[in-house]
């Protein structure tokens, strides 16, 4: 059973490396506005030209 | 920040030149590929119901062209169009253009070699039989060479940026790179015989996990995760309004990636695996419906929800416009896909849908409509902005619609139907306690009608696809000019110190407790490099303290009577490997009544022990052959089964091998291939004499298998029998199974 050991290693790195980002994430106030941030992607494009 | 503010006099804006033509070329690709694999996916729809046009002709023959449609659409098609969405929206979510264009065009290029040189070696039997993970090793290196491009050209973007914020497609981009990355590294590990043949590193119970674990990732970071970043840029998009809930968004990313990687176990179910192990999967399986339905929630309500305290919408979001059709067609389908899956994970319900034409109808439910139908509208989104024009017929778009769900849903539930109906018959019992339908042969007749439904299905989607790639490709025909690249103003972040700076400051500091916050400033810097080296550190940490009991075999269960293949067995595997008979073929007879009822001895750990890869497939278009050699020992039955299927079984639906007894075995390559597999890393307990003499060995048990068929009137004109590669096989099928009656005592396994 020894791939199961292998897997569960990477499992919990890949996991380790999600708390690490998370934590970073929000230290780095990536989380503190979450209002503006779905306005603001919409407004890079120039407009359709449809219409 | 202050300090900043100051240096910079006047606030100028920053001329940035998004590459656009780097995704078009994608786009184009993305179409291409995709009409090239539904059409591969309808002609082996088509041999399941008219085995004549397997043409008897071996690369044309279904074993060895399913996995050609199973790479196209998933790595060529969806490949592509993740590479296309990425590359468009990750330029103008972080206001740079992409990191390096030689990168882009060798990522480009390199992708399609790989694509071009699949669809070379697979029709040619150059395959792993690993599901999704077919291509031998020297394909395998390319597609990491080319994804590290992918994310260097990705990461290098990164920290290129002009917005500090990170919106959550890009998380989802970033956690897609990191994961496929360690996927394709680990399942892919395998020791070369040949510039085409490869032997897996893990063997049978472990090849098993290692190759699940994959596969079940390979649904979940290239055909989920990357998708939901295009869902969380191209819809709001398409809508105009923002994501219904970012914050829900941010919740869905996160709670995803740390459940996903766990589930794989749920393709294992009631077989020789850990018992534990499959349940650790089948409840992260679980669990995985609450991310699930809260994207597709999050996505429904983008398209109708409105902002709190907005008037309601005077005009329906969806009405004429095909575009959120596409969408809605792909939601909905992620909506049930997820629910299936979870379901579908569940120890008695997977009793029955396990091996069926359930899990088939369940995968292109996710991969014709979540995926193709995402895909489609981001195409129809994409393309008229790109190349600065409108699309040329929104009719068509409309009709290409109607003809996808028709498709979908002609396919979807077409097997759904006939899985349930596989499953039901094949663990029915009578009332006496007796198989209902002892005969394998009822389950495939029965599936018959479900298969013509599945055939017409695809074509319709097929013709939905081609109608998409004639309108996009009028639209760009109509275009004012050639694609250009899109020129911006975009305002500067404003400017930190570099790192020396940061470093001579930080040893400047008089005292230990600042210069330790400045060194932990300057770490914070870059996080994403700090990060990722880590991953690598424990990555690197965990498999080398693992591979060495792997390889050696230390933890697999041991049978004594458990021998390697012989050099003649061996060929006649690696020909089973060549041909693909794994995709309609277990070997893994489960641990229910039904199926020790129908095959013998429920298969244990121990007896795959020197299977690389493991064989023990996903699917039963025909029978399970974990117990071949006990239930059908016989070469005279074997031998005009394999040549010619319907003159043994009438109705049988399998491809006729007729060249097996044409061509002669390669027995040339056995001792390099022996050797390989003795040799370390893979240990395989090979005597000195099979070492030396393995040519002999397989000639030997080769004449013996000729002599007795010789016996039989219609075998006497062949004098070249032994010879013939067909006998190989027939050695390997007499030999499935047969290794417990050898044991005196009942079977065992021993630690």
């Amino acid at each position: 059973m020894g791939a199961v050991f292998l897997l569960t290693g990477l499992a919990c790195a890949l996991f380790a490396l999600g708390v690490a980002l998370l934590l970073w994430l929000v230290r780095d106030g990536q989380l503190d506005d979450l209002d503006t941030p779905a306005q603001r992607m919409l407004g890079d494009d120039p407009p359709a030209p449809r219409k | 920040m202050s300090e900043s503010a100051q240096t910079r006099t006047t606030r100028t804006l920053d001329t940035v030149v998004y590459d656009n033509r780097l995704v078009g070329w994608f786009v184009i690709a993305t179409l291409v590929w995709g009409i090239v694999g539904m059409l591969v996916g309808v002609l082996v729809a088509a041999q399941m119901v008219l085995p004549a046009l397997n043409f008897d002709i071996p690369w044309l023959s279904n074993g060895r062209l399913r996995p050609l449609h199973t790479n196209a659409v998933i790595f060529a098609f969806a490949g592509n169009a993740i590479f296309a969405g990425v590359y468009y929206s990750i330029q103008r979510l972080l206001k740079t253009r992409l990191f390096s264009d030689l990168l882009g065009r060798l990522h480009f290029w390199g992708w399609q070699l790989i694509i071009v040189l699949a669809a070379i070696t697979l029709p040619l039997g150059f395959s792993t039989s690993k599901e999704y993970a077919e291509l031998e090793w020297p394909i395998d290196l390319m597609i990491a060479v080319v994804w590290v491009l992918f994310g260097a050209n990705m990461i290098g973007t990164l920290f290129r940026r002009r917005e500090r914020h990170l919106y959550v497609a890009i998380w989802f981009y970033i956690a897609t790179w990191i994961a496929v990355t360690m996927l394709h590294v680990v399942n892919s590990a395998e020791i070369p015989v040949t510039l085409t043949k490869s032997y897996s590193l893990y063997a049978g119970i472990q090849d098993a996990l290692v190759q699940w674990w994959y596969g079940h990732n390979a649904v979940a970071f290239f055909l989920t995760t990357p998708f939901l970043g295009l869902m969380y840029y191209f819809l709001p998009k398409t809508t105009g309004k923002p994501i219904y809930s970012y914050r829900m968004s941010i919740v869905h990313f996160w709670s995803l990636i740390f459940i996903y990687i766990w589930a794989g176990p749920h393709h294992l179910l009631n077989t020789s695996t850990p018992e534990w192990a499959q349940t650790l999967g089948v409840m992260f399986s679980l669990m995985l419906i609450l991310p699930s339905w809260g994207g597709a929630y999050n996505g429904f309500m983008t398209i109708f929800g409105t902002e709190r305290g907005a008037p309601p919408e005077t005009v329906s979001p969806v009405r004429n416009n095909p575009i959120v059709w596409f969408w809605l067609g792909s939601l909905t389908s992620y909506t049930i896909t997820t629910f299936e899956g979870c379901m579908l994970s569940l120890r008695d319900l997977n009793a029955l849908s396990h091996n069926t034409d359930w899990t088939i109808g369940h995968v292109h439910n996710g991969a014709i409509g979540w995926v193709g139908m995402m895909i489609f509208a981001i195409c129809y989104w994409l393309v008229p902005r790109m190349w600065k024009t409108e699309l040329w017929s929104l009719r068509l778009a409309k009709v290409h619609f109607w003809l996808a769900l028709t498709g979908l849903v002609g396919y979807v539930v077409a097997l759904w139907i006939a899985g349930i109906m596989q499953g039901v018959m094949q663990l029915g019992f009578t009332g006496t306690g007796h198989l209902a339908h002892p005969n394998f042969m009822e389950v495939v007749h029965a599936s018959i009608p479900f298969y013509w439904v599945r055939l017409i299905s695809g074509i319709i989607y097929l013709i939905g696809t081609v109608l998409c790639a004639y309108n996009l490709y009028r639209t760009i025909r109509q275009a004012p000019a050639a694609l250009a690249d899109e020129q911006v103003l975009v305002a500067p972040l404003p400017v930190e110190p570099g790192a020396m700076e940061m470093v001579v400051a930080a040893v400047g500091k008089p005292s230990m407790r600042e210069r330790t916050s400045a060194v932990h400033r300057l770490v914070e810097r870059w996080p994403l490099v700090m990060l990722i080296l880590a991953a690598v550190a424990l990555s690197i940490g965990s498999v080398a303290e693992i591979v060495p009991h792997l390889v050696q075999g230390v933890l697999t269960p041991k049978i004594a009577a458990v021998t390697p293949y012989t050099p003649l067995e061996l060929a006649g595997r690696d020909i089973y490997i060549r041909e693909g008979c794994t995709g309609c073929h277990t070997q893994m007879v489960r641990t229910l009544r039904a199926e020790t009822e129908r095959y013998g001895q429920y298969s244990l750990a121990g007896e795959n022990r020197y299977d690389r890869p493991f064989l023990w497939g996903s699917k039963r278009t025909g029978p399970d052959l974990a117990r071949e050699g006990v239930l059908r020992p016989s070469a005279a039955w074997q031998y005009p089964h394999l040549v010619n299927p319907r003159s043994v079984v009438p109705g049988s639906i399998m491809p006729n091998y007729g060249w097996l007894a044409t061509d002669d075995l390669d027995v040339a390559s056995l001792p390099a291939k022996l050797r390989v597999l003795a040799a370390p890393p893979l240990y395989t307990p090979y005597t000195a004499a099979e070492l030396d003499h393995g040519i002999e060995l397989a000639q030997a048990q080769a004449k013996g298998i000729a002599d007795k068929l010789h016996k039989l009137p219609e075998y006497a004109g062949k004098g070249d029998l032994e010879r013939k590669e067909i006998i190989a096989v027939i050695a390997y099928l007499q030999r499935l199974g047969t290794d417990l009656a050898k044991e005196t005592a009942p079977a065992k396994e021993l630690r």
